[in-house]
């Protein structure tokens, strides 16, 4: 099947409209074969990156280096790569059978290769019996295969995917999520994926680059950044529910605590995940007091809504039995290990000494 | 809501509209009928039944064929080239160069005037020698032509003045039909290695075969239907070379005040129509895509 994958590394990319920035000094890299997912809000930038890498919209600056060389700047048809679009884009006028074959008819790939070729992806993707059919007939599902069938059919050895499965129905998403990765895996093509959804990002990716409104968030893999965010955008970006993020006045923190790099205790925002939290821990290294407003069953566990004496609001995850009362005061704790700590001037990272 | 009308009034409601189209298109449709297979009457010859006897005349008018042949090579001429212009304009004001606005008001403004003031407007254009086609003409060194008094130029210029006038109304049809289009359907073909070229002929054409359909069956009426400009310009002149089926049929009966062979023509007016439309949207519809 497809030859292996290619790298791809984006170095200082940038894209302004005119007067107006879009992307400020880009930079990430995946290896051939990986899964690569820009992930962020949208309006963040991340399609736009894949407009660039794809060729369809000019750079501004910086470089796109693919298998090493730099295609920044040749035409989007000569960088040998493959794009599957959130609403598909099939040819509505094309049998199946033609629109996957639309790229090999355009380069004058001989009939048989081409024969060939088609029925190779139209097995591995299902897609035998519709090869007749126009793209109307077919349910979403399918017709994202055909999609993906139309970039499998060249050979790319690098495809780019902007949202593909946003059009489709919970259970679809998560079947054809599966398919996805498997392809990556089984063909060895590298895949720069696009999505707002960050359980899939988490869920699908080697790499996870978090886009906040045309600036990196962080990159990295999907355990560094649940684990570890780098800023308050990052931490309240990941995870179902997110993050919660606390201002000092609200934790009793340990009389040791002493964040590092000369940082003051009340220039600081607490994070902690709202799994962490257990409900009138006494001991705990650090702790809070609130009350609770309100209660969502989950199944699996509880989810605590409360309200800090500051006013903010967070959320404990509790999956002990007994759940609290609406409207009672109570303590949550947690340890230092579940401690995320960062600055409330730029919201970065910080650590802290105890 | 169960407020129902009374069957009284609901009849009233339809009475209104139905009488009249009866009243002005289905009775003197079939009244033209009818006529056609009557000679005409004077105050003190009544008319009376000749059965065939007009569609024998009919087929024996030389001047007939001179208009049919005329019609014919107005709407092949016509039609093609208007939609083509069309197209043409639609691409451009839809591109992002700069000052579509302007370029779109200036497309369409021929299609704003009425078809006399756009006569009007080009009787000083043909004028000989004076006129404006004259002088480019001059400017180039090849002397000036009488465009409307020639027999080989008269219908010639009929027909740049028609593509004139129609083709700013179709590009209003391709410029929606062509913003419809999703532009990531170009963007998939343009990263499969296909030129703008073979784009526009492989996924814009077809997609845009609809409004080609529409546009040709109401190009092709039009060619039938308006001859404003012939009345102003030439009267289908000289030596009926510009004249029109519909423009001989207003000749014959209300020139020559021959009411019965007018009829007559209008019911092979009316055929040859319906036979091309029914050609139009049975044979291109099958071949049309729509979403």
């Amino acid at each position: 099947m497809s030859g292996p994958g290619v790298s791809l590394e984006v170095v200082d990319l940038a894209k302004s409209w005119g007067a107006v920035d879009v992307l400020q000094d880009v930079n990430f890299g995946i290896e051939p074969g990986g899964f690569l997912t820009l992930l962020g809000p949208s309006g963040c930038g991340k399609s736009t990156i894949l407009r660039l890498v794809s060729g369809l919209d000019e750079v501004s600056g910086g470089q796109i280096l693919i298998g090493g060389k730099d295609v920044a700047r040749i035409p989007a048809a000569e960088r040998n790569i493959g794009m599957v679009f959130q609403n598909y884009a099939l040819f509505p006028h094309m049998t199946i059978a033609e629109n996957i074959t639309y790229g090999l008819n355009v380069r004058k790939v001989p009939k048989a290769e081409k024969e060939k070729a088609l029925a190779r992806v139209a097995e591995l993707m299902a897609l035998g019996k519709l090869l007749d059919r126009k793209p109307s007939q077919l349910s979403g599902g399918q017709q994202q295969r055909v999609a993906l069938a139309r970039v499998l059919v060249s050979d790319r050895p690098l495809v780019l995917m902007d949202e593909p499965l946003s059009n489709l129905d919970a259970k679809l998403r998560v079947e054809i999520r599966s398919e996805i990765r498997s392809l990556n895996k089984k063909l060895g093509i590298t895949v720069v994926y696009v999505t707002h959804d960050q359980s899939e990002a988490l869920s699908m990716s080697d790499r996870v680059v978090l886009m906040n409104a045309g600036n990196v968030s962080q990159v990295g893999t999907p355990q560094e950044l649940y684990d570890r965010p780098a800023n308050t955008f990052a931490a309240a970006f990941i995870g179902t529910p997110p993050m919660n993020l606390l201002s000092p006045e609200d934790v009793r923190a340990p009389a040791t605590f002493a964040p590092e790099g000369g940082m003051e205790a009340r220039d600081v925002i607490f994070g902690v995940r709202p799994e962490s939290l257990s409900l009138g821990r006494a001991g705990a290294e650090f702790s809070a007091t609130a009350r609770v407003e309100s209660l969502e069953y989950e199944g699996k566990v509880f989810l605590v809504h409360l309200i800090a004496p500051s006013g903010t609001r967070f959320i404990a995850a509790h999956s002990g039995d007994g759940a609290p009362e609406e409207g009672s005061e109570v303590t949550v704790g947690w340890s230092a290990s579940q401690t995320h700590l960062f600055s409330k001037t730029d919201g970065n990272r910080r650590d802290f000494t105890l | 809501m169960n407020m129902r009308l009374s069957y009284g009034m609901g009849f009233i409601l339809l009475f209104i509209p139905c009488s009249l189209l009866v009243a002005f298109t289905h009775y003197p449709a079939l009244k033209a009928l009818l006529n056609s297979f009557w000679n005409n009457g004077s105050s003190f010859r009544p008319s009376r039944f000749v059965g065939l006897d007009n569609y024998e005349t009919l087929l024996e008018d030389d001047k007939l064929m001179q208009v049919l042949i005329n019609s014919f090579i107005y709407a092949i001429g016509t039609v093609p080239l208007a939609i083509a212009l069309a197209i043409g304009m639609a691409l451009l004001v839809n591109s992002k160069l700069p000052a579509t606005g302007l370029m779109r008001l200036s497309f369409f403004l021929p299609t704003m005037l009425p078809m006399v003031a756009v006569a009007n407007i080009w009787l000083f254009f043909y004028a000989p020698g004076i006129g404006l086609a004259s002088q480019l003409l001059n400017a180039v060194g090849l002397p000036s032509i009488n465009f409307l008094g020639s027999t080989d130029t008269s219908l010639v210029s009929m027909m740049v003045v028609a593509v004139w006038k129609e083709a700013g109304l179709f590009m209003i049809f391709y410029l929606a039909a062509l913003q419809s289009i999703p532009t990531n359907l170009k963007d998939a073909a343009r990263l499969e290695g296909a030129g703008s070229v073979r784009i526009f002929f492989t996924v814009v054409m077809p997609l845009l075969r609809p409004t080609t359909i529409f546009v040709a069956v109401n190009a092709l009426i039009n060619a039938f239907r308006l001859v404003d400009h012939i009345v102003v310009m030439t009267r289908g002149g000289p030596s009926n070379s510009s004249s029109l089926l519909l423009y001989y049929i207003y000749e014959v009966t209300f020139g020559f005040r021959d009411f019965a062979y007018g009829a007559t023509l209008t019911v092979l007016m009316v055929v040859i129509l319906g036979i091309l439309a029914a050609f139009q949207f049975w044979v291109l519809d099958r071949k049309a895509h729509y979403q």
